[in-house]
């Protein structure tokens, strides 16, 4: 039998300021335990929130980046339960009233069809602290460094229907995200986290009851976390069980979902105005003030990146991917005048090596002004493209610009007809029997000339020119 | 009689004048206040923790600063004390719970930096209903709290160590906390004069809340002049409260010599209905004809929703104080029980053990009205009518410049009487209630004292931001009148 999955996703993006929501304390991370953590963040008696205006502006900035309502009246809550880590026994953060109300976001499918998803709401609040278990025998610590760094936590209506939407409405989140300077969408550090309510039904029936699933702080942990529990649903109901409204926490070793907290169990969080922050009120102008300052947004960088350079639609969404690959590509495409030229490199040799040493393009090796001068020398033919790979790998390495790599070692493209003449005539000396072979219509066999006279340039034989040259003396 | 035995009788500018014109010395005067604290302490129980030796080194540091001529503001070698729920660096700030009983704040609250800053001496934190949670001072956790005026009755609450303390002379100033009319019952069942600003005229910060959206600190002296002199010093803007109101602060000692020509008086005709006790309202009368014969014009208004108001409060003040008071879990400063077994039992036996049983009672309240299912149907329903409430006092004045009325519907009453009856004990903020509610300044000054002996204050109530008008009308009152200057026999 057929089953259809609902997902939605809840995703709590770390804002970033320089210090917390509701207190003057740094939200850099690595600190000492409870080194950020002032009067107002220990919860001490008699202190008081103070919102930083910076993570309204962001709020408003995500909102706008999805078409979303941006709220002029909104209102902080009091999330009330209590836990060692929520110093003061409530969290902050948006209950009836918003910040930003409903907006969508559209994601690419596999097949190439774009998909439009709903996002509900997205409300500011404060992050707990963290328990530490391991360090302390027997005894649970507190670091409150944590405690008050802005979210803003993204929630979207359960319009995907499997875990690679899911994925791919993540990914494109978590991109806006950055692209937008929202967050840094850290997602070791758990700037960028996730959960998912996964649900089960037959097309076209009523959603079926949920779990949520919580703390997804990966890509690849999204899809297998959303998958198993799809399994583990339907192999409830199909053995004549009934799925049962609860929380399950993924655990990533285990590749399993296991129960956390059922709706029985749930707490009463007890929502109210928090009566120690005014209303957050937003004109018009202010929407104005932040919109002034957005930047080109993916979307449409792609349609302009298609339009402006001529790339393919995949080409132009691969660059589109981050604002800092984006503004790579833009900086090689002018810099060396060929656009698809400037995209081969940056989604080919670029890209793969980014990803085999497992860096982003902020920290990439090698600049654009570099890969520039790289690309020139290709251009005019000085080395061919297979060359400027190896001369790319060196320049990642650290040997120096691509022209001292060229020359250090010896890699100009030999298009000295004269020269590439004498290798020529040496192999054809040396091989008589493919000579014949070839001059009786065996044809396959000048790919096997072409491997010998580049083996014997060391590479370094202009293609184009060896080819002319070889066809002609074969052909004798 | 020496200098040092006199000091107690004089206001806080005659303080002020003596130590800057070398009558005595800051140090001379801090003693004078110390050892009556000594001497009337232990029977009044006013003060929970007296700061003799900080109080003696700051005496120490004014009294050079004044000589250097770096300090001369008006609070400058004046000692006060504090209620003991604002926090004060160094010193224990126990808010009269055993939860906070070990508590030594590491820092102070905007009020007390103000007055440690305007060269004022602290002479230590007063008595008060534990969280600032009852009306008779007896919810303290560290003895109740008696009537300077007959020791056998509260001195009302939840300021009511502070008010006794200014009763008795043990300060010439304290600063107090009203969030139902914790300044002004007591000053009026202790003969003292005490305002409550508009809410937001003085910053929270530092003030250990009980209801965040009703809570506002204010002045308890003997004299409208005294409280004049301390509001200029503490009210204002204050970054870290996000509900402190960026208005000018004007000079309130510049227009305490207004006219009262013309001025109009309402009286609500709901706050002189059943439940006002005779005998005191018999001196409202007097006090009221008084303003009349020097030219103010009374009119009657009404606040028909003003018996909503104890109701309503009961449902806001609970349901906010059950949040604000989470913090108080064992985890990282208070009580905390013995040997937890775990984490459950850590929250539970230590908030069970540190907090007193009214305390208890208004979290339990606050906790059913913010429930899922009942919220509307009490948290919400409760602002709506505060909405009203506001709204009536908003026609009202309309009409009149300020309203006059009891304070409270009796005389102080026996300690132990009320103690077991809640309601009983809530209704006793029937007539302040409402001006909470609608954020309104209001204040108590004495009037004179009711048959069986005991005094009765006026609450006066004006309009947002009017504590000036306010200040001038009572300290004209007491021009004319010496009700305030009037001291128990014993504390004389």
């Amino acid at each position: 039998m057929e089953w259809e999955t609902v997902i939605g996703l809840e995703i709590h993006a770390q804002l970033a300021t320089n210090s917390k929501i509701f207190s003057g304390s740094s939200t850099a991370y690595g600190a000492e335990p409870n080194t950020q953590a002032n009067l107002v963040d220990l919860g001490m008696p008699g202190v008081l929130p103070v919102l930083n205006k910076k993570a309204v502006e962001l709020a408003i900035r995500l909102g706008l980046a999805i078409d979303a309502e941006i709220a002029p009246r909104s209102i902080f809550a009091r999330k009330n339960y209590f836990y060692p880590d929520s110093p003061k026994g409530y969290q902050i953060s948006q209950y009836e009233l918003p910040i930003v109300g409903l907006g969508h976001m559209d994601i690419q499918l596999e097949n190439g069809d774009t998909k439009r998803i709903g996002i509900t709401r997205a409300h500011l609040e404060e992050d707990a602290g963290k328990s530490l278990h391991e360090d302390f025998q027997g005894q649970t610590g507190i670091d409150l460094n944590r405690a008050g760094t802005p979210l803003l936590e993204i929630v979207s209506e359960p319009d995907m229907r499997n875990a690679k939407e899911a994925v791919a409405y993540m990914k494109k989140l978590h991109a806006l995200v950055r692209y937008l300077g929202v967050g840094d969408g850290n997602m070791q550090e758990g700037s960028f986290r996730c959960d998912a309510n996964v649900s089960v039904r037959r097309p076209g029936a009523e959603f079926g009851t949920r779990a949520e699933i919580k703390n997804l702080n990966s890509f690849k942990f999204i899809e297998r976390a959303i998958n198993h529990e799809v399994e583990r649903q339907i192999d409830i109901i199909e053995s004549g069980g009934k799925v049962v409204q609860e929380t399950r926490l993924y655990d990533p070793d285990k590749d399993e979902t296991r129960s956390m907290r059922s709706k029985e169990d749930a707490n009463d969080y007890r929502y109210f105005p928090d009566p120690d922050l005014l209303p957050v009120e937003i004109t018009p102008a202010d929407i104005e003030a932040v919109r002034a300052t957005m930047p080109e947004l993916p979307d449409a960088k792609k349609q302009r990146f298609m339009a402006e350079y001529a790339l393919t639609a995949y080409d132009a969404s691969l660059l589109t991917l981050s604002r800092e690959v984006a503004d790579y590509f833009e900086a090689v495409a002018q810099g060396c005048g060929d656009a698809k030229l400037a995209a081969n490199w940056v989604n080919g040799e670029v890209s793969k090596t980014l990803a085999d040493n497992e860096m982003e393009i902020a920290a990439v090796p090698v600049s654009s002004a570099a890969l520039i001068e790289l690309l020139k020398r290709i251009q005019d033919n000085t080395v061919s493209n297979k060359i400027a790979r190896d001369v790319f790998a060196a320049m990642w390495n650290g040997e120096g610009s691509a022209d001292a790599i060229i020359d250090k070692k010896g890699l100009k493209q030999i298009t000295d007809t004269s020269a590439i003449e004498a290798v020529i005539d040496e192999i054809i000396a040396n091989n008589p029997g493919q000579v014949a072979e070839y001059r009786s219509g065996k044809d396959k066999l000048f790919g096997f000339f072409v491997g010998q006279a580049m083996r014997a340039s060391k590479g370094k034989a202009n293609p184009n020119t060896l080819n002319d040259i070889l066809k002609q003396k074969l052909e004798g | 009689m020496s200098q040092a035995d006199s000091i107690h009788t004089l206001s806080l500018k005659g303080i002020h004048d003596g130590v800057h014109t070398g009558k005595f010395s800051v140090m001379e005067a801090t003693d004078a206040y110390l050892d009556r604290i000594e001497r009337f302490n232990p029977e009044l129980n006013a003060y929970i923790t007296v700061t003799r030796e900080s109080a003696q080194a700051q005496a120490v540091d004014i009294d050079n600063r004044i000589r250097k001529g770096e300090l001369t503001g008006a609070m400058a070698g004046v000692p006060y004390s504090l209620k003991d729920l604002f926090c004060s660096e160094g010193v224990r700030t126990t808010c009269a719970s055993n939860m906070l009983s070990n508590f030594i704040s590491p820092y102070d609250a905007h009020v007390a930096a103000k007055l440690k800053a305007a060269g004022g001496v602290l002479l230590g934190k007063n008595n008060m209903d534990e969280f600032a949670m009852g009306s008779s001072n007896e919810t303290s956790a560290f003895g109740n709290v008696c009537n300077p005026w007959d020791t056998t009755k509260v001195p009302g609450g939840s300021s009511g160590g502070g008010a006794a303390t200014i009763a008795a002379r043990l300060a010439p100033m304290t600063l107090g906390t009203d969030t139902g009319g914790s300044i002004r019952q007591p000053a009026s069942f202790c003969n003292i004069t005490g305002i409550k600003p508009t809410y937001g005229r003085i910053s929270r910060y530092g003030m250990i809340a009980f209801a965040s959206s009703l809570d506002q600190c204010g002045p308890m002296a003997p004299s409208a002049e005294d409280c004049a002199i301390t509001m200029n010093i503490i009210a204002g803007l204050d970054s870290r409260d996000s509900t402190s109101v960026d208005l000018p602060v004007p000079d309130y000692t510049a227009n305490l010599n207004g006219s009262l020509e013309g001025l109009r008086i309402g009286l609500p005709k709901e706050f002189f209905a059943e439940g006002l006790d005779a005998q005191v309202g018999a001196v409202i009368d007097r006090a009221i004809k008084e303003f009349q014969a020097k030219g103010a014009i009374i009119k009657e208004v009404t606040l028909p929703n003003s018996h909503l108001a104890v109701p309503v409060y009961y449902v806001v003040a609970p349901a906010e104080c059950s949040s604000n008071l989470s913090r108080f879990d064992g985890v990282r400063f208070g009580h905390r029980c013995e040997n937890p077994k775990d984490l459950m039992d850590l929250y539970e036996r230590s908030r069970w053990e540190g907090f007193g049983d009214e305390v208890k009672r208004r979290i339990m309240i606050g906790t059913y009205a913010l429930s899922a299912g009942y919220y509307d149907a009490y948290y919400l329903k409760a602002q709506q009518v505060r909405r009203l409430i506001k709204q009536d006092f908003e026609a009202a004045f309309k009409d009149v410049d300020v309203i006059m009325g009891p304070s409270c519907p009796t005389t102080a009453f026996g300690i132990g009487a009320k103690k077991d009856d809640p309601i009983a004990m809530y209704l006793e903020d029937l007539y302040t209630i409402p001006v909470s509610l609608a954020g309104l300044p209001g204040m108590t000054f004495p009037i004179g004292f009711a048959a069986d002996g005991l005094p009765v204050g006026m609450q006066l109530v004006g309009n947002y931001f009017e504590e000036a008008r306010m200040l001038n009308i009572a300290h004209q009152y007491q021009q004319w009148t010496d009700w305030h200057t009037q001291v128990p026999a014993q504390f004389a």
